[in-house]
């Protein structure tokens, strides 16, 4: 545990990690002059981007709507010795630029950072918006790095992190206003888990949103005398098997939650994981069914599917009894 | 280390009629390779390797470098002559380990393992958007290096490739120089067999391009359209540059020219070898006779 606690209050703050993720880039641009910030239709009529991008015509730019050629573009700039950082709406990056994803950045191994906005079902705009698949695309792509903060904040520290970290990076951050998960001092590092609460009957394995979420639950399922430990899985690759197995080991019974297609998922690089381990444990997946989900926003889908606070309790309670 | 530099045209087409026969050994010595579309590109390529580029062996990663992109991957072996012909990496390479676990030169070309290559290429449409990248780098550090991209025209039906033109003639990327390799031929079809262009050079034109229409196979033509391309300028930038060079599939091989699409990818032995060295040879000879 680290020597750190959590403590969630009723209301939890909302921050926008979309906004957090701006800010610490225009600092990051402003500060380091091989950042480098590329847009698509994103720098804004007025306002922090646009400003940054009128100071730096060769730093921070804007390709137009064509995700293609500003993950390649990236690329490039990165062969240079430059450190780029590519945002637009995530399915548009990882499915439809994925090809220059696969190539351009993890074949060439350059070190890109891609910041898929959006993520998962957050962006309420339907399938054609949600972002449902880049769990289990950039797992199975060698050189790449996985990661989705669990709050605004934690979107900072990552962004911080990413400075020195060698290769490609695919990083999704929600739509908008998120509950912040932590109210302390943490210490974080790509590809190390955090053990956000100890629990003894159960632990919860989740990433994204999905942590704030399983927090919840996990308060719930206390007061029903139920230990729920509770891990955000932040970078989902390198996933961080030592953790996995720890769990594994302390408990015997892991529940993953993500806001992810449950297939090929976080789910299921637990479970290779956990098999690769030998550690024999009882293990539940909650995420996103292998279908095209409903139209709404997330505050009515995510109970739909059974991954708010309540929805997970209700599965870890029916799993552990 | 000097930079390698044939000044006189004459020394340039000998240098392709080489390449062109290196090639084809290496459809007789590595296996089946892609072959007429390197044929197109030869005399391109060895303009720019052999003069235009001020290719330095030694110095491959100097900033101020010009860089060539192979947007058209599928030709690496052509890069492979070339490099192997400058002392880069040993012929064995090309001819006994091709294509094979552990060596460097692959079917298409990794940047990490084959020295001298920029970017690690094979997917279509790629080329453009990796200059944009360099080109922004480059005008970042006040260099006024180019890049020049090697496309092919059956590559031009990727739609990559137009975010690409749109992006870079919009952003008067001077420092880019696109060179479509119009060999009239994909892997399928024909030239307007399947898709079909009014005209490539005005699609180019009417994203902001400056083009040059070219004969891409008289060495004369393209030594005089890459000497006298407009200044890259830092202050006030013109637009990039696009040079169709019209070839034809198999360039310097008769019997390829003539059924191109049958040569994309191919083997040749022992006799064919000989027959096909002697068309080249006399195709040379017959390209020093133009000047």
């Amino acid at each position: 545990m680290a020597g750190f606690t959590f403590n969630i209050s009723d209301i939890a703050a909302m921050m926008n990690a979309k906004d957090q993720v701006t800010k610490k880039m225009v600092q990051m641009v402003t500060d380091n002059p091989k950042v480098c910030y590329i847009n698509s239709d994103g720098t804004g009529k007025s306002g922090p981007v646009r400003e940054l991008y009128d100071r730096h015509p060769n730093r921070v730019l804007d390709v137009g709507i064509a995700e293609m050629n500003l993950v390649t573009m990236a690329a490039g700039l990165a062969r240079k010795g430059y450190i780029p950082y590519g945002q637009t709406f995530g399915p548009f990056l990882c499915v439809r630029a994925l090809d220059q994803i696969h190539n351009d950045l993890a074949y060439n191994d350059l070190p890109v950072r891609l910041i898929g906005t959006h993520g998962g079902l957050s962006s309420g705009y339907g399938p054609t918006h949600n972002t449902i698949v880049e769990f289990g695309v950039m797992n199975a792509i060698p050189n790449m790095t996985m990661i989705a903060p669990s709050d605004a904040a934690q979107c900072v520290k990552m962004l911080e992190a990413s400075l020195t970290w060698p290769g490609p990076i695919y990083i999704r951050i929600p739509r908008g206003e998120e509950p912040a998960v932590y109210n302390s001092e943490y210490d974080y590092a790509i590809g190390k888990a955090i053990e956000v609460r100890d629990g003894s009957d159960v632990t919860i394995i989740a990433t994204g949103t999905g942590v704030y979420n399983s927090l919840r639950a996990a308060l719930m399922l206390q007061e029903e005398g139920l230990s729920v430990g509770v891990i955000d899985m932040h970078t989902v690759k390198p996933v961080d098997r030592e953790a996995i197995e720890r769990a594994a080991r302390r408990t015997g019974t892991l529940v993953t939650v993500e806001d992810h297609n449950i297939l090929g998922g976080l789910g299921s690089i637990v479970a290779d994981a956990l098999m690769e381990a030998g550690v024999p444990a009882r293990l539940k997946k909650i995420g996103i069914p292998d279908e095209f989900v409903s139209f709404g926003y997330p505050e009515e889908i995510y109970p739909h599917y059974g991954f708010d606070g309540p929805g997970i309790a209700r599965t870890v309670r029916a799993f552990c009894s | 280390m000097s930079k390698i530099c044939l000044h006189d045209v004459p020394a340039l087409i000998d240098k392709a009629g080489e390449i062109r026969k290196y090639l084809c050994r290496s459809a007789r010595y590595a296996g089946n390779v892609h072959l007429a579309g390197p044929l197109s590109a030869t005399d391109v390529a060895v303009a720019l390797y052999y003069k235009h580029l001020g290719f330095d062996p030694e110095n491959l990663e100097d900033p101020g470098r010009n860089m060539f992109v192979l947007s058209k991957g599928h030709n690496g072996v052509l890069l492979y002559c070339i490099f192997c012909d400058m002392g880069l990496h040993p012929w064995e390479e090309l001819y006994e380990n091709y294509n094979r676990i552990g060596h460097v030169f692959g079917a298409h070309p990794n940047r990490k393992y084959v020295r001298g290559v920029e970017v690690s290429t094979g997917s279509l449409g790629h080329g453009l958007s990796w200059s944009i990248g360099f080109a922004h780098a480059n005008r970042n550090e006040g260099l006024a290096s180019r890049i020049f991209c090697l496309l092919g025209d059956g590559e031009m039906e990727e739609g990559s490739n137009w975010e690409a033109i749109m992006y870079a003639g919009s952003h008067r990327l001077d420092n880019i120089v696109a060179i479509v390799d119009n060999n009239h031929c994909s892997a399928s079809f024909m030239a307007g067999e399947n898709i079909k262009w009014n005209s490539m050079a005005d699609c180019w034109r009417a994203f902001g391009w400056t083009v040059f229409d070219i004969d891409g196979t008289d060495m004369h033509e393209i030594d005089r359209t890459l000497s006298g391309l407009p200044s890259v300028d830092l202050q006030s930038p013109g637009k990039p540059v696009c040079i169709i060079a019209n070839t034809t599939k198999g360039q310097g091989v008769s019997y390829m020219m003539d059924r191109p699409y049958a040569w994309h990818i191919g083997g040749l032995d022992d006799e064919k070898l000989a027959e096909t060295e002697a068309l080249i040879d006399q195709y040379t000879a017959e390209q020093k006779k133009r000047i």
